[in-house]
């Protein structure tokens, strides 16, 4: 327990220590391109300035964005279709994007030469049946199953503008996650997909794109943007970027994505092979071991675990005292606690973004608050479970209420708090996979790459140690119970 | 040494304890006795300040009981229950000690304590170390009454100490105690339902009906005098309970 202890408050320090250090901070959006730009921005930075982290997989257009305002992140990929119509929400390309954007004190590069627009797509065999090639075409077949990504079902620039433009009749319009789209399109359980031009599954599943033939989607040219004030803290940085521009065909960047998502090869590999061939700098290519991911996932999970339950267990032991010692007071904190419980996780971390930004504040926030309720409970029910002669008891040998707490009450509802906070521990474990979806890390990145690459390995990679930590977590607290709890308690079992 | 002035008590809208007056002297025994439900629990928890009472007054001592002074008054009374609520956590010893630990008493005068009072209660000194799910209920009840004199209070209150033993237990357990009030000469309160077994224990019998006293006296005064009807219905049906035992001569 005690060497638990030290390795947790090792954790907590060595994180701090981390944060104090300046560094350049790169985000990238929840698809293999942007975390092969961003691994690009990464390589091509680190060459003259070290402290450069990339923060894979984010989110979406509004979660990065809304990061690089707040200055959580300092650069990151975007696309200028997005840009306009997305977070600037204009009609068309004003011609002066950078000027647009001066107000937000947000800079932009040159476009790094492809044009990764969306697309709609089709099996070849069901097009040809259906006689399906422009998407004015789909507007006769109403039966047709779409299945379009989360974020473009919302967007401005996505399927609401789509149908509007188009007057598409379709009525079963699922949103799912871009990679698990493409898998239900192989499997014939949806007709149409969105995908991006750079995809490199286009040619995989060999999928006919549909043409555009009312103009509908915009250009989505790829560019950095960055942060005015990156330029104070490494003055070189739109120079290194520069060196980009107009490198990347969509040739270029398809094979890249192909590289990544149908070789297997890694984001930082494939970045740290395009800078040395094209852009003849040199680069250290970290050679990625599973273990040392392993070790990265490992060490983050524990923080955000450790973190969040130490600081549940010494809110909620109190707040569960309260609760027994006053009846009304407990009703409102165990309702309260109760309520928290019902937000879906999902959910909780997003609400805790505009407040404590990405990362792993408000990973460790929400694993908190979702820790509270099994303790607060559990501590209220083992303390209103003693036995009303042992309560009396104690009140009549003239032990002041504090001792009594002290001395009996808690001892005795020793158990039952344990139990309580084992309960937190275990779902933490699990629902701290989820932080990797606002950039905490932990074993959930592996299991959110995994699934982007669909690549199994990678899953498991993130799922068992997951399984395997929550199970030795259990057994620890199993084990702590013949430290915590009196003889005389589990004699009585 | 303990007098109660017009208490009243109610739980919820029904009356525990109503108007009652009555003072229990010093060093005598003194039995609360009355069927289930008349109030003689409810007198006991009030003069231990577990329940607070509606309205009148309790001294001990012609210091009258309050928020103020009540855990020093609740030190210099001790208090013995029916299942003994012994701390399952703490073993015998803990639970004899706990409160002497928490004011502070030195280990051997501590010790000594413990070891006297193991000799007056016979309780077997090995047996010290187990918790108390590895006592016999008898045993339990002798932790319970050592943990009660442990601050050698100068009042003893005891709510049905024997009512949930094996008749042998019990028979054995009325003797002992009986011993210690007599050698200890303390102010003892007890509680029972069992006419014998206040005839057994006490100098002085209270019966009680309903929230009210009966009448009060000597267990002769019970049998020979009764003042009301309820008195001799309440003799001859705890009589007939324990024809056999031949409790006729009191």
């Amino acid at each position: 327990m005690n060497n638990l202890f030290k390795i947790l408050a090792f954790l907590f320090i060595s994180t701090i220590a981390a944060y104090a250090q300046p560094e350049i901070k790169i985000g990238s959006k929840k698809f293999t391109e942007s975390v092969i730009l961003g691994e690009l921005a990464r390589g091509i930075i680190q060459t003259q300035h070290p402290q450069v982290i990339h923060l894979r997989e984010l989110g979406g257009t509004r979660v990065l964005w809304n990061a690089l305002l707040r200055g959580e992140i300092d650069i990151y990929p975007e696309y200028t279709g997005t840009l306009i119509q997305e977070i600037l929400a204009l009609e068309a390309d004003p011609g002066n994007l950078p000027e647009f954007l001066q107000e937000y004190g947000v800079e932009m590069t040159q476009p790094l030469g492809f044009n990764n627009t969306y697309a709609i797509g089709v099996l070849p065999d069901l097009a040809a049946q259906r006689s399906l090639e422009k998407i004015s075409d789909l507007r006769n077949h109403p039966d047709l199953r779409f299945g379009f990504t989360n974020e473009f079902m919302d967007r401005q620039d996505g399927w609401p503008g789509l149908q509007k433009r188009y007057q598409l009749p379709q009525q079963e319009v699922r949103g799912l996650d871009h990679d698990l789209a493409y898998r239900g399109i192989a499997s014939k359980a949806i007709d149409i997909i969105d995908l991006y031009t750079t995809d490199a599954e286009i040619e995989y599943y060999q999928l006919e794109i549909l043409q555009d033939d009312w103009n509908y989607f915009p250009e989505y040219k790829a560019v950095y943007m960055y942060r005015t004030d990156l330029k104070t803290k490494f003055p070189r940085t739109p120079d290194l970027l520069a060196l980009l521009e107009g490198k990347m065909t969509e040739k270029i960047i398809r094979n890249l994505n192909k590289q990544v998502k149908l070789e297997g090869q890694s984001e930082s590999q494939v970045a740290a092979q395009f800078i040395s061939d094209h852009l003849n700098l040199d680069i250290e290519s970290l050679p990625e071991t599973m273990w040392s991911r392993l070790w990265k996932n490992s060490v983050d999970h524990l923080i955000l675990v450790g973190i969040s339950l130490l600081a549940a267990i010494l809110i909620s032991i109190p707040l569960g005292i309260l609760a027994f010692q006053n009846q009304r007071t407990g009703q409102f904190i165990l309702a309260v606690v109760g309520i928290i419980q019902t937000i879906p996780s999902l959910a909780l971390l997003v609400f805790m973004i505009p407040f404590l930004g990405i990362g792993m504040k408000p990973a460790i926030m929400a694993l908190f608050l979702y820790s509270l309720l099994p303790i607060v409970r559990n501590t209220h029910n083992g303390l209103a479970g003693i036995r009303q002669p042992v309560r009396e008891s104690a009140e009549a040998l003239g032990l002041p209420k504090r001792a009594r707490l002290w001395l009996i009450e808690l001892p005795l509802a020793s158990r039952s708090i344990l139990a309580g906070i084992k309960t937190s521990a275990v779902i933490n474990v699990g629902t701290a996979t989820l932080g990797a979806l606002i950039g905490a890390g932990g074993y959930g990145q592996p299991i959110l790459t995994g699934i982007r690459l669909d690549n199994i390995g990678l899953i498991l990679e993130g799922a068992i140690p997951a399984a395997v930590l929550a199970v030795l977590v259990q057994w620890l607290f199993d084990l702590s119970e013949l430290i915590w709890v009196p003889r005389g308690l589990r004699l009585s079992r | 040494m303990i007098r109660l002035e017009h208490i009243s008590k109610s739980f919820d809208s029904s009356l525990a304890v109503q108007d009652l007056n009555l003072s229990i002297d010093a060093a005598k025994t003194t039995v609360l006795i009355g069927p289930s439900g008349c109030g003689k629990s409810t007198l006991i928890r009030l003069i231990v300040g577990l329940i607070s009472s509606d309205s009148g007054h309790i001294f001990i001592e012609d210091q009258e009981l309050s928020s103020e002074n009540l855990l020093e008054r609740r030190r210099k009374m001790g208090y013995v229950i029916q299942e003994g609520g012994l701390f399952p956590h703490l073993t015998a010893r803990q639970n004899i000690t706990l409160m002497a630990h928490y004011l502070k008493w030195d280990r051997s005068r501590i010790e000594l304590r413990t070891a006297e009072l193991a000799v007056l209660t016979k309780f077997p000194p090995d047996a010290l170390e187990r918790f108390p799910v590895q006592l016999s209920g008898g045993q339990q009840q002798r932790v319970s009454l050592m943990r009660a004199l442990m601050l050698d209070p100068q009042i003893l209150l005891l709510d049905e100490p024997l009512g949930a033993l094996d008749p042998m237990i019990r028979y054995e357990l009325q003797k002992d105690l009986k011993q210690i009030f007599i050698s200890l000469q303390k102010t003892v309160l007890m509680v029972t339902h069992d006419l014998a077994e206040a005839a057994y224990f006490a100098d002085h019998i209270v019966l009680m009906n309903e929230g009210s006293l009966v009448q009060q006296g000597r267990i002769s005064d019970l049998y020979q005098k009764p003042e009301t009807k309820f008195v001799t219905g309440f003799i001859q049906a705890q009589r007939s309970i324990h024809d056999t035992g031949g409790s006729d001569s009191g």
